[in-house]
């Protein structure tokens, strides 16, 4: 039998692996606490463990972390790291602010959705992140004692791997893990309304989703989801329940100049959203190679969001990091990974 | 903070017949519980509990049935059981949604594999004035519905095959096709429907020949 993954396993998958190991159920928690609160990569560190629960371990299972293969630095200090997942790469962007310190991780290599605006929908879907590959984005990164946040905003559609999403949230959040306050996460969707349902009846980290135009037509020029899920059954779906007071639910605004960034816009966004307790975040577009789409100017931004405020919609411009090295948040791209030889299936 | 589970709402219907219509390929036949619009998709389940899996219908809105066209994946979790359904079974879908519905003319649809239901729906319910429709497979076999597309669309009806030749069809794929196209007509609305590789390509093509982002709608089956 091919060695499993043990990192990434929740506290009742653990307790399946040391049940069919023989060994004591007990063990389960005191891997857990091996693996993700003392952070350790080898069974042989399992100091509290008999010698032959450490070497059945090591002969059934590998803990799957690995470092960094490099990273680059933008000017204003934030860091997007490669990580290796088998043959494939994956990027997580580093964010250090004054106030806090965020990590956007990805969820997938590469994506299915095909965004007009994206650059990680050009590289097409190569695969599903497991969660032990998604949480060592996180376990593996040199700044993790210094995190405070963590978003689900890198590579893929968190919903459309939300098993291993909902899982690593899991761990994130769990007293046996790393005992994360659900608060300290925020996960993005396009609007897979299915899985997105799941998400907001199983975890209780915040939830971003992209909306980019208030108008069907419109929308579905920019995200081909919106023909699937569109705008109505999106707001319908997010309408059935109630956020409480702790829970923050944000859309996210990506402006392109001439296109999503007039007073009709205004008018749509402030009747679509009515009623729902949200901010909304306006993004600057950073441009991606041979893309159609420009980004609105700063002042149109400025006006927009004093419109929508006037309006009682919260909104606010957020901050754009690492243009440089294209590693804002949902625009991360592996220029250097982009798809060529892979077989079509058409 | 608790919820209760709340999900698209599935009622039972019945299998009227299973067709094999092409290697590993089926066309499903249910009795039709609801109305729909051509290019709306259902989602479907055999059991109740399961994530249900979504299927454009692939039959014409005046017909008595609803049929579906599905593809086998060998390893998937419900499409191999699909294919063993026999008259009489009973699955749970869906009503119909979704927004696909192509409604614009002129228009060119493009489709590979079962992304082509839709269309199929569309020809069915009379739709087939200024369409052109390119089509890719990979085997002959792989253009379902080719018989009605042919008789109805006539020579606007484009096939490309990159595994087999024969049958007037066009060899090789259908993105190299638009590679080589001087202009692709700018006013034309393009729909574009099946693997995100597929849409991902030919959206790229189509912009780099001139074509406005926003004549070209595309429904993904991820
Ligand atoms: C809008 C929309 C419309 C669609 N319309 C159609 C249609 O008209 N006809 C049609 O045939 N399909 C259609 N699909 C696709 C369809 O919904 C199903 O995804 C498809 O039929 C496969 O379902 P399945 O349960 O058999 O496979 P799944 O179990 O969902 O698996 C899908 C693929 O992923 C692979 N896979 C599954 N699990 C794993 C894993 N853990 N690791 C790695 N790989 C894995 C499988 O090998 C398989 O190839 C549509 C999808 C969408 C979103
Ligand atoms: S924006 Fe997100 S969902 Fe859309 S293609 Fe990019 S990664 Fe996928």
């Amino acid at each position: 039998m091919e060695k499993q993954d043990i990192f990434g396993k929740t506290l009742s998958e653990l307790k399946e692996c040391v049940t069919s190991l023989g060994l004591p159920a007990f063990t389960s928690k005191q891997i857990a606490d091996w693996l993700y609160k003392k952070n350790i990569t080898s069974f042989e560190e399992m100091l509290n463990l008999s010698k032959k629960a450490r070497i059945s371990l090591n002969e059934n299972y590998f803990i799957g972390r690995n470092q960094p293969e490099s990273f680059q630095e933008s000017v204003d200090g934030t860091k997007k790291y490669l990580f290796k997942t088998g043959d494939k790469f994956i990027e997580a962007a580093y964010l250090p602010e004054s106030n806090r310190n965020t990590l956007c991780v990805s969820s997938q290599v590469g994506c299915k959705m095909g965004c007009l605006f994206c650059m990680t929908a050009r590289q097409g879907f190569q695969k599903q992140l497991t969660s032990s590959e998604i949480l060592n984005q996180i376990a593996s990164l040199p700044e993790k004692e210094t995190l405070s946040n963590v978003v689900y905003m890198g590579m893929g559609e968190p919903m459309d791997n939300i098993d291993n999403v909902l899982k690593s949230l899991e761990i994130i959040t769990s007293e046996w893990g790393y005992a994360w306050s659900p608060r300290r996460i925020n996960v993005s969707t396009i609007g897979v309304v299915p899985a997105m349902r799941r998400f907001i009846e199983e975890s209780e980290a915040h939830l971003a989703v992209s909306l980019h135009s208030p108008f069907n037509e419109e929308r579905k020029q920019l995200m081909p989801i919106e023909n699937v899920y569109s705008l109505d059954e999106l707001l319908a779906a997010i309408r059935d329940y109630d956020f409480g007071r702790q829970r923050r639910i944000s859309f996210e605004y990506i402006m392109f100049r001439g296109v999503n960034d007039t007073q009709k816009h205004i008018d749509g966004l402030s009747k679509l959203l009515n009623g729902i307790r949200c901010r909304l975040n306006l993004i600057h577009f950073h441009p991606i190679p041979d893309s159609p789409l420009k980004g609105s100017s700063q002042s149109t931004m400025e006006w927009f969001r004093d419109k929508l405020n006037e309006k009682g919609l919260t909104a606010t411009i957020r901050r754009s990091r690492g243009e440089d090295i294209y590693a804002a948040c949902g625009l991360l791209s592996t220029k250097k990974l982009l798809k060529d030889d892979q077989p079509k299936d058409y | 903070m608790s919820f209760t589970r709340k999900r698209i709402e599935l009622q039972l219907t019945q299998v009227i017949d299973n067709i094999l219509i092409a290697d590993g390929v089926y066309y499903l036949k249910l009795h039709k519980p609801f109305d729909f619009k051509p290019g709306q998709v259902v989602a479907l389940s055999l059991n109740e509990n399961d994530e249900p899996r979504l299927y454009s219908i692939a039959s014409g809105k005046n017909e008595v049935s609803l049929n579906i066209l599905f593809d086998v994946m060998p390893t998937g979790q419900l499409t191999p059981t699909l294919a063993n359904l026999k008259p009489n079974d009973e699955v749970y879908i869906s009503a119909p949604f979704g927004k696909f519905l192509c409604e614009h003319t002129p228009a060119v649809w493009i489709a590979t594999g079962t992304g082509v239901a839709p269309f199929v729906s569309l020809i069915k319910s009379g739709t087939n004035k200024n369409i052109t429709l390119l089509h890719g497979a990979r085997t002959i076999d792989g253009f379902y519905f080719q018989n009605e597309f042919k008789e109805k669309l006539g020579d606007d009806y484009l096939r490309f095959c990159t595994t087999e030749t024969g049958n007037d069809v066009i060899e090789g794929r259908l993105t190299n096709y638009l590679k080589e196209l001087d202009n692709p007509a700018p006013e034309l609305k393009y729909y574009l429907c099946g693997s995100s590789q597929m849409i991902i390509d030919v959206r790229e093509i189509l912009l780099s020949k001139g074509v406005a982002y926003d004549k070209i709608i595309a429904e993904i089956y991820f």
